[in-house]
């Protein structure tokens, strides 16, 4: 997770406006974000509902366009979808009137034109045993399965094409607590079986916390931004259980809900107010390390007080 | 007693009560031993032409079913072989209609230029009367049997057509996302995803287009003439030979609900479940 290598995705001034419905002026959804996906890592973005995170989710997979600033995937930039990136749609998106097998077997074989049948149904297969489907449960159409199944197979179809980016719009919004726990520890797995890079919408702070390397937060739209990336210092393997003792969960927890709850209304006025906003990085934040001695190669990265946030105070310089 | 089991034997129960009252209604028939040669020879009828009671009819099945396709000449044939025709008739036309249709609504579905292009055509046309079309053709084709062939056509395009075009564009976003996250190509596309998704909507109207083609297919015989059930009909109302009548409307009963069960079983084995 090194920040010198070069990274994956590279996403400069995205912004994406919308034709307002009285054809009055477009509206800004939101305003040249930009941020870095590193090879291999897990990246939540939270925001409120509505700021553009699945806008956002849909232009890197390539089923949108900006309206201007560029994706940049190893240094290249994306157009149109690809089965580089693999995506979970919020609502499974499985074809009905195929069985769970074959959803999966339709990715692997437009993956994989040239594979056997009989290659691409293992391959298919034990990507559905990796997400525990199987014995049997393959076999049923859709509608014969629960939503947390569903969601699985949706899964299972996105890792078997093994995309080098992998795209998940509000994955478990639809679940139990329960099942949610359990396919997040199948995800996990997964992802750290695979060395994939994840990029993943979420309303729930603590999935983000307990799935991610990093936490990009979105500010309220219109004019919403990446306002900043919080890095969640707390060492992997997590587990549910214990990661709420970890020292740094609580201040962790406390900095990303504080965000949510006060401050996200206020960054996109103050950024609408401050003029040029391009080639502003979200400010990385590390609220598991503040008040503790920061090491040498953090230098540059500013730990920031959860009380007196040092963003307010960077983004407002230059106003007026 | 399920209602799969009481069912059935309440519809044996009207069967014969209707039939009973209908045997009650008319008076008796003499039996073929006490007729004289003029009665054999107006088929067991007085010089009044009256509806024949259900056993006449049984009876009338009963032989006529017994030798479906035998052959004697222009104006006797069995009913087998008039079936047939018609059969012909209908499944010629109604494919044509489909290599037709299925295509085109395949791209207006896609298509919305396509759509609105062709929508006052198709809105002009589709109400008219397909046995309208029967002049023109007569004098265009210059051959009945074409032209029976071309009412069939005509009819049963129109449904398979809209429906197609309708299944198609209504094919959710969703499914077609996932082709293009797939990199499927548009052949791919259309035959992966989208046909399947729409399968069920197209397959309604062919079910529908089938029904109609089958209606209209007696009328269009009744005006042609020659062969066919339709004919078959009209030349036993000729003959004032009501029972044959009557045994030939039954039977075009049965053809028909054969013919929708077909559609209907292919149309479940490709419904799904969203
Ligand atoms: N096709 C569209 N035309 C016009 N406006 C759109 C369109 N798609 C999205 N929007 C607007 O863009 C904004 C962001 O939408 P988006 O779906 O990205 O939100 P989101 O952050 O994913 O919200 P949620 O968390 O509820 O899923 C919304 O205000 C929405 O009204
Ligand atoms: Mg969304």
């Amino acid at each position: 997770m090194s920040q010198v290598s070069k990274p994956l995705i590279n996403v400069q001034n995205l912004t994406r406006q919308f034709p307002s419905p009285d054809g009055e002026e477009p509206v800004t959804v939101f305003e040249n974000a930009s941020f870095e996906i590193q090879r291999g890592e897990f990246v939540c973005i939270i925001g409120h509902s509505g700021c553009g995170k699945s806008t956002i989710l849909n232009i890197l997979a390539g089923l949108d366009e900006a309206s201007s600033g560029v994706v940049l995937m190893e240094d290249k930039e994306i157009s149109g979808p690809s089965l580089d990136r693999g995506v979970v749609f919020q609502n499974y998106s499985l074809l009905p009137w195929m069985s769970a097998l074959k959803n999966v077997m339709f990715g692997v074989r437009a993956r994989y034109p040239s594979w056997s049948k009989s290659k691409v149904k293992e391959h298919a297969y034990k990507h559905l045993s990796m997400v525990g489907l199987g014995e049997g449960a393959e076999k049923r159409k859709p509608s014969q399965l629960s939503g947390g199944m569903r969601q699985r197979v949706s899964i299972a179809r996105a890792f078997a094409i093994e995309p080098k980016l992998l795209l998940l719009d509000e994955p478990f919004g639809a679940l139990d607590a329960l099942t949610r726990g359990t396919i997040q520890d199948e995800l996990i797995r997964v992802w750290d079986d695979t060395g994939q890079t994840i990029f993943m919408i979420t309303h729930d702070v603590d999935e983000a916390i307990l799935l991610s390397d990093r936490i990009l937060l979105m500010s309220n739209g219109p004019y919403a931004r990446v306002a900043e990336s919080v890095v969640i210092d707390i060492p992997r393997p997590r587990s549910r259980a214990d990661i709420i003792h970890h020292k740094n969960y609580y201040p962790i927890r406390n900095y990303l809900v504080d965000f949510l709850t006060s401050r996200s209304k206020n960054i996109s006025v103050k950024a609408a107010n401050c003029g040029d906003t391009r080639d502003l990085k979200p400010e990385t934040v590390r609220p598991g390390l503040f008040k503790e001695p920061l090491s040498t190669s953090d230098a540059e990265l500013k730990a920031v007080d959860i009380n007196h946030s040092g963003l307010t105070q960077t983004q407002l310089t230059g106003a007026q | 007693m399920s209602i799969n089991m009481k069912a059935p034997i309440l519809s044996l129960i009207l069967l014969f009560g209707l039939m009973g009252v209908w045997e009650m209604s008319t008076p008796s028939v003499k039996s073929a031993e006490n007729m004289t040669e003029y009665e054999m020879l107006m088929g067991g009828a007085s010089e009044e032409a009256r509806v024949p009671p259900p056993s006449a009819i049984v009876t009338k099945a009963v032989e006529e079913l017994s030798n479906p396709f035998y052959d004697n000449g222009p104006n006797d044939k069995g009913i087998g072989i008039q079936i047939a025709y018609s059969l012909y008739r209908v499944l010629t036309g109604y494919s044509m209609a489909a290599l037709i249709a299925l295509p085109l609504g395949f791209l207006i579905g896609m298509s919305p230029l396509a759509y609105k292009a062709l929508d006052p055509f198709i809105q002009i046309l589709k109400p008219i009367s397909p046995l309208a079309w029967m002049p023109l053709a007569l004098f265009i084709i210059q051959d009945s049997e074409a032209s029976a062939i071309f009412v069939i056509f005509i009819c049963s395009i129109w449904p398979m057509l809209i429906n197609t075009a309708f299944g198609v564009a209504g094919v959710r976003g969703d499914w077609v996302n996932v082709a293009k996250t797939h990199e499927l190509s548009t052949l791919r596309t259309a035959f992966q995803v989208i046909l399947p998704a729409a399968a069920p909507t197209i397959l309604t109207g062919m079910r529908i287009s089938i029904g109609i083609a089958w209606l209209v297919i007696v009328a269009a015989e009744m005006l042609v003439g020659g062969t066919g059930i339709g004919y078959y009909v009209w030349n036993e109302w000729n003959n004032l030979d009501l029972t044959s009548v009557i045994f030939s409307i039954l039977v075009i009963g049965v053809v028909g609900m054969l013919l929708d069960t077909f559609f209907s079983r292919v149309q479940t084995a490709l419904q799904y479940q969203e």
